[in-house]
C-alpha cells in the first residue's frame, strides 16, 4: 500500500507543479497583466506604473517571476485582495466552509440516490424503470444547473413557498434548522448532475460485477438474495466508484459555483464571481489555484480510500 | 456544467453487462444470448439517437429560417405589450421585459448558441486531435509530458477557468468560442492519444514505417483515419458541452454580451422576473436543454453504433 | 438396494438466443448413489457444465434459458425433493447445504474483498442460523479439515494472499460447510498445477470417504477420471453417449467417441507415434446434424445408418449404456 500511495503522491506533486505553471500563465494573460488594476486608477502616470511594476518585480525575466510567485505561494503568501486588502488565503478560508458544506451534503444525497437507482437498474435490467432511469440520467446531464435552480426556486419558493429563495440564513434566525432549510434547495440542485453520472456508472459497475465468478459462487452457496447483492456484488461494484468520485470533483466545484450564484449561497463560487466583477486579480488567481489544489487533494484522498478499501492493495 | 456525458476516462471495463442475468447469474449462456440483450438495447439507443438528431435538425432549422417566417422581429421593442405570457396573444411564446417577441429572440439566440457550440467543438476537436496524435505517436517523454499537461489542465474546473479567461478578454463571439474551445480539448486529446497509442504498434502502421513513410504521413494517412470513430463521438458530445458552457458564462454575464442574444444571456435577467414572468426563464432554458439533450442522445447512439467497446453503461 | 442420492431424468436445457433456441443439453439421465463418484467427461461444449448448472438451477432464468426434466435429491434424512420444481426460496435452502458446487477457477470464484474465514462461514451462518463467532469457529475447523495450515490465521486472509491450491481447498471447505449430500465439482483441478491437482483429488477422495457424500465430477482429463471415478458418463453434443463403471469404460469402450478420447491421451509407451487426435471439431449445438451427432468425425460412420436417426441409449450390459447405432458390430 505504501508503494502505491507514494507513487500517487509523486504523480500529484508533478501535476501540482504543472498546475502552478498553468496558473502563472493565466495570470499573465490578463490584459496589462497583474498591473491591470492599477491602470484603471485615475491619475496614474507611466512613471507610477513603472515604479509599481518594479516593486512587483514585473520587470524581471519571466522564469524568475514565476519562481518568486511560486515561493510566495508555497510560503502561504497568496497576495492580498484588492478590495479589502485582506490576505487572499484568509478570504478564501472564510468562504470555504460554506462551499464544502454544500458540496458534501449534495454529494451524500447524490451518492445515496444514485447508488439506489443504479443498483436497481442493474437488477432490473431492461425493465421500464431501467429505461426511464437511463434516459432520465441523460436528460439530467443536459439540463443547465442554473436553469434547474431557477425552476426549483420557482416551484418550491415562489409557487409552493416551501423553501426560501436563497441565502444561508433568514435574517434574525441563525438556528441549525434554518440553515438546513436553506441548504435543501441548493444541495438538491447541485446533486442533479452527480446523481445522473453516479447512477449510470453504478449500474454499469453492478452489471460488470454480477457476471463475475464469485457472485456465482455466492448464489451457489444458497445465500439470501439480499446478501448476494449487498455483500458480494455491491461491495465490489463500489470500488471503481471511489475513483469516479475523485474524478467528479472539478465538475462538482463548477456546479457549486453556479448553484451558489443562483441561490446566493455565500461560498467560494460566489466569491469568485464577485472577484471577477471587481477584477480582484489576487483573489481570482488564488481561487483558481485553490480549486485546482482541492481537485488534486480530493483525488489523492480518493486513492487513499481505494487503497484502504481494496484488500488487494491494502495488504501487499 | 458537465462533461457533456460521462466521459471515458474512468478505468471501468465498459461493458453492457452479460446476458439477461443480474446477480442471479446463470452458467455460461452462449455469446448469442448476450448479443440478444445488446441488440434490444441498441435499437432503443438508436431510437433515442434518432430523436436526438431530429431535435437538433428542428432546432437548427428554426434558428436558421425561423426569423424569416416570424411575424415579429426579435429587435422590435414594444413596451406596451411587454411581459405577455405565452399563448395569450399574437406573440406565440410571449414577450420579454422590453416587449420583444420571445419566439423570435429564441430563434436568433439559437443561431448564436448553436454556432458557438459547433465552432468551439471544431476548434477543440482539432486541438485535441493534434495533441493526442503527437502524444500517442511519439510516446516516451514527449507523450508523457503532453498527457501530464492534459491531466493538469483537467484539474481546473472548466467554469472557473472559463470565467477567468472571459474576464481577461474582450467578450466577442470569437473570443468566447476560443476560450470555450480552450477548456474542452482535453477529453478529445485523451481519447485520441489512447487510440493512437494502441494503433501505433499494429501491423499496418509498422508496415508503413518499414516502408520509410515519414512520421507525418503515418499519422495522417494511417492512424487518424482509424481513430475517427471515437473522435466523432467525442465531438458530438463536445457540442453539447460547449452549448452548456456558453449558456453558463452568458448567464453569469461574462459570455455573449447583449444586444447579441444567446440562450444563456436571455436568462441573465430572468431571475429578477421569476415571480412575475417565469416564462422568461423557462423558455430559454428549455431550448438549451433540448439542444444539449439532442446532441447527447446523438453522441451516445453514435458511440454505440461506431464502437460498442467505448460504451460506458 | 439403497435409493440413489441424486436421480436425473431427461434433463434438457435450451438457451433462447436471438439467433434462435440452442439446445445445450438433451435427454440426459443418470443416477448417483451415496458415496459414489460419477465422472462426467467430454470436450468443451459437450454440455457437461450446463448439466451441472441446471441441476443447481444456476442457469439464467427464463426466458434466457429453459430447463426441463426431473432432478430428485434424496437427503440423508429420508426426504426427497424434486429440485426443478421447487420455488426459488426452497432451492436456495438446498444450495450450499444439501447440494454444493465447486468451480474451475478458484481465484475468481472467491470474493476478493472478503476474508476467507467470512466466506467459509457464510453457508453456516445462513443455512444453520449460526452466529458469526460460532460460524467462524466452525470455519476454522473446516479449513483445517481441508488441509490448510495455520487455519486460525488464515481466517483473516484474503483470496489474493493464498496460492491456487489453497484457494481451491478453501472452495472445498465452503462446499462442505453444511455436509452436503451431493458435491458437484466442475473441473476443479483444471486450473491447478499437476502436483496440486493430485493433492486436491486426494483431499476430495478422503473427504468423501469420511462423509459418504456423492460426487459428480466434471472433467475433460481422463487421467483425473482414472484417479477418482467409480462410474463414468461420456457426453457429446449435449447427450450422454456412453455410461459405464470405470474399469469397463477404460477397458472396453463401446462408443467410437469414447475410444477416440482414450486413444488421444498420449502415453509414454507410444512415444514415436503421431498423436491420435479426433479429427474435426465439436459440433455447434444450434446446428446439430441429423442422427448421431458424432457422425462427421467418426471413423466408423456409415451413411444411412448413423445419420438417419438419433441412436437410442442401449444397455450393452447391466451397468453399461451406449448410444451408437453400430456398437454391436464394432464390439465384435
Amino acid at each position: 500500500m505504501t508503494a502505491y500511495l507514494l507513487r500517487r503522491l509523486g504523480q500529484s506533486l508533478l501535476l501540482l507543479w504543472i498546475v502552478s505553471m498553468i496558473g502563472f500563465a493565466v495570470l499573465h494573460l490578463a490584459p496589462g497583466g497583474p498591473l491591470a488594476q492599477f491602470t484603471l486608477t485615475p491619475g496614474m502616470t507611466q512613471a507610477d506604473l513603472a515604479r509599481i511594476a518594479h516593486q512587483m518585480g514585473l520587470d524581471r525575466p519571466l522564469p524568475l517571476q514565476y519562481w518568486e510567485w511560486l515561493r510566495h505561494m508555497l510560503a502561504g503568501d497568496w497576495g492580498r485582495s484588492y478590495r479589502d486588502n485582506q490576505p487572499v488565503l484568509t478570504v478564501i478560508g472564510g468562504h470555504l466552509p460554506a462551499t464544502l458544506e454544500l458540496m458534501v451534503s449534495s454529494t451524500l444525497l447524490a451518492v445515496v440516490l444514485g447508488t439506489w437507482v443504479g443498483v436497481l437498474g442493474a437488477l432490473r435490467q431492461r425493465s421500464l424503470f431501467d429505461y426511464l432511469a437511463t434516459v432520465g440520467a441523460m436528460v439530467a446531464l443536459s439540463i443547465p444547473t442554473f436553469w434547474f435552480g431557477l425552476v426549483v426556486i420557482y416551484a418550491f419558493s415562489v409557487k409552493l413557498d416551501w423553501l426560501p429563495v436563497g441565502g444561508m440564513y433568514t435574517i434574525g434566525n441563525g438556528s441549525f434548522a434554518d440553515y438546513v432549510h436553506h441548504l435543501i434547495a441548493p444541495a438538491m440542485v447541485l446533486a442533479l448532475v452527480t446523481v445522473a453520472i453516479w447512477s449510470r456508472y453504478m449500474r454499469s459497475s453492478m452489471l460488470e460485477v454480477s457476471s463475475q465468478d464469485y457472485v456465482r459462487t455466492a448464489v451457489a452457496k444458497g445465500l439470501p438474495r439480499r446478501v448476494v447483492i449487498l455483500r458480494h456484488a455491491l461491495r465490489n461494484a463500489l470500488l471503481p466508484m471511489i475513483t469516479l468520485a475523485g474524478l467528479q470533483l472539478p465538475t462538482l466545484l463548477g456546479g457549486a459555483l453556479v448553484t451558489e450564484t443562483v441561490f446566493t449561497w455565500p461560498g467560494m463560487g460566489r466569491l469568485y464571481l464577485d472577484s471577477i466583477g471587481y477584477r480582484d486579480y489576487p483573489v481570482i488567481m488564488g481561487l483558481l489555484m485553490f480549486t485546482a489544489l482541492l481537485v488534486l487533494l480530493g483525488n489523492l484522498g480518493a486513492d487513499l480510500l481505494y487503497a484502504i478499501y481494496d484488500p488487494r492493495i491494502r495488504l501487499d | 456544467m458537465t462533461p457533456a456525458s460521462a466521459s471515458t476516462e474512468l478505468p471501468l471495463p465498459s461493458r453492457e453487462g452479460a446476458g439477461g442475468a443480474g446477480p442471479q447469474v446463470g452458467g455460461s449462456p452462449p455469446v448469442a444470448a448476450r448479443r440478444a440483450g445488446r441488440g434490444v438495447r441498441r435499437f432503443i439507443r438508436h431510437r433515442l439517437a434518432l430523436i436526438g438528431f431530429a431535435t437538433i435538425v428542428v432546432l437548427a432549422l428554426a434558428a436558421a429560417l425561423g426569423p424569416y417566417l416570424d411575424p415579429f422581429n426579435d429587435l422590435h421593442i414594444d413596451i406596451l405589450h411587454r411581459f405577455a405570457p405565452p399563448f395569450s396573444g399574437p406573440h406565440l411564446l410571449g414577450t420579454d421585459q422590453l416587449g420583444r417577441d420571445m419566439l423570435a429572440r429564441l430563434e436568433m439566440a439559437g443561431r448564436v448558441s448553436l454556432t458557438v457550440g459547433c465552432a468551439a467543438m471544431v476548434l477543440s476537436t482539432i486541438t485535441g486531435t493534434v495533441i493526442g496524435v503527437l502524444a500517442g505517436y511519439y510516446g516516451g517523454a514527449v507523450g508523457a509530458a503532453l498527457m501530464r499537461f492534459v491531466d493538469a489542465m483537467l484539474c481546473f474546473p472548466s467554469i472557473f477557468l472559463l470565467l477567468a479567461l472571459a474576464a481577461f478578454v474582450q467578450p466577442s463571439l470569437l473570443s468566447i468560442t476560443v476560450i470555450i474551445a480552450a477548456t474542452g480539448w482535453m477529453e478529445v486529446a485523451r481519447l485520441v492519444e489512447a487510440q493512437i497509442r494502441s494503433l501505433r504498434d499494429r501491423d499496418f502502421a509498422v508496415a508503413a514505417l518499414a516502408l520509410g513513410a515519414p512520421d507525418r504521413t503515418i499519422m495522417f494517412r494511417e492512424l487518424i483515419p482509424n481513430a475517427v470513430a471515437p473522435i466523432v463521438v467525442a465531438s458530438t458530445l463536445n457540442v453539447a458541452r460547449a452549448i452548456l458552457l456558453e449558456s453558463y458564462i452568458s448567464f453569469l454575464g461574462y459570455g455573449i454580451q447583449p444586444p447579441v442574444p444567446s440562450w444563456g444571456n436571455m436568462l441573465n435577467n430572468a431571475q429578477e422576473y421569476l415571480t412575475t414572468a417565469p416564462w422568461l426563464a423557462i423558455l430559454p432554458g428549455a431550448a438549451i436543454t433540448l439542444a444539449v439533450t439532442g446532441f447527447n442522445f446523438l453522441g451516445d447512439g453514435l458511440r454505440d453504433a461506431l464502437d460498442p467497446r467505448l460504451d460506458v453503461r | 438396494m439403497t435409493e440413489p442420492v441424486l436421480q436425473v431424468s431427461d434433463l434438457a436445457v435450451r438457451f433462447n438466443t436471438d439467433a434462435g433456441p440452442v439446445p445445450a443439453v438433451n435427454g440426459v439421465s443418470f443416477t448417483l448413489a451415496r458415496g459414489e463418484t460419477l465422472a462426467m467427461v467430454g470436450e468443451s461444449g459437450s454440455g457437461k457444465s450446463v448439466t451441472s448448472l441446471a441441476i443447481m438451477r444456476l442457469t439464467p432464468p427464463p426466458p434466457a434459458s429453459t430447463v426441463h426434466g426431473r432432478v430428485v435429491l434424496r437427503g440423508n434424512d429420508g426426504t426427497s425433493r424434486e429440485l426443478l420444481a421447487l420455488p426459488e426460496a426452497a432451492m436456495r435452502e438446498m444450495r450450499g447445504s444439501r447440494i454444493a458446487m465447486i468451480f474451475q477457477e478458484p481465484m475468481t470464484s472467491l470474493n476478493p474483498v472478503l476474508p476467507i474465514g467470512e466466506q467459509v462461514a457464510e453457508p453456516i451462518r445462513y443455512h444453520r442460523n449460526a452466529g458469526r463467532a460460532a460460524a467462524l469457529a466452525e470455519a476454522e475447523r473446516l479449513l483445517e479439515r481441508v488441509g490448510i495450515p495455520e487455519p486460525r490465521k488464515r481466517l483473516a486472509s484474503y483470496p489474493h494472499q493464498l496460492s491456487g491450491g489453497m484457494r481451491q481447498r478453501a472452495m472445498v471447505a465452503i462446499a462442505l460447510a453444511c455436509d452436503p449430500d451431493v458435491l458437484i465439482a466442475d473441473e476443479p483441478t483444471t486450473a491447478l498445477d499437476v502436483t496440486v491437482q493430485a493433492q486436491i483429488l486426494e483431499l476430495l477422495k478422503s473427504l468423501q470417504e469420511r462423509t459418504g457424500m456423492a460426487m459428480l465430477f466434471i472433467t475433460h482429463n481422463l487421467g483425473v477420471v482414472a484417479e477418482i471415478a467409480d462410474r463414468v458418463m461420456v457426453m457429446y453434443a449435449g447427450r450422454v453417449v456412453e455410461q459405464a463403471p470405470l474399469r469397463r469404460l477404460f477397458g472396453a469402450p463401446l462408443m467410437p467417441y469414447t475410444r477416440g478420447l482414450l486413444q488421444s491421451v498420449p502415453t509414454l509407451a507410444a512415444r514415436h507415434e503421431v498423436l491420435a487426435a479426433i479429427p474435426g471439431n465439436v459440433p455447434d449445438p444450434s446446428n446439430l446434424p441429423a442422427g448421431c451427432a458424432f457422425t462427421p468425425r467418426c471413423p466408423h460412420a456409415q451413411p444411412h445408418i448413423c445419420d438417419a436417426a438419433l441412436p437410442a441409449l442401449d444397455a450393452a450390459e447391466a451397468e453399461h449404456l451406449v448410444r451408437c447405432a453400430r456398437w454391436r458390430e464394432l464390439a465384435a
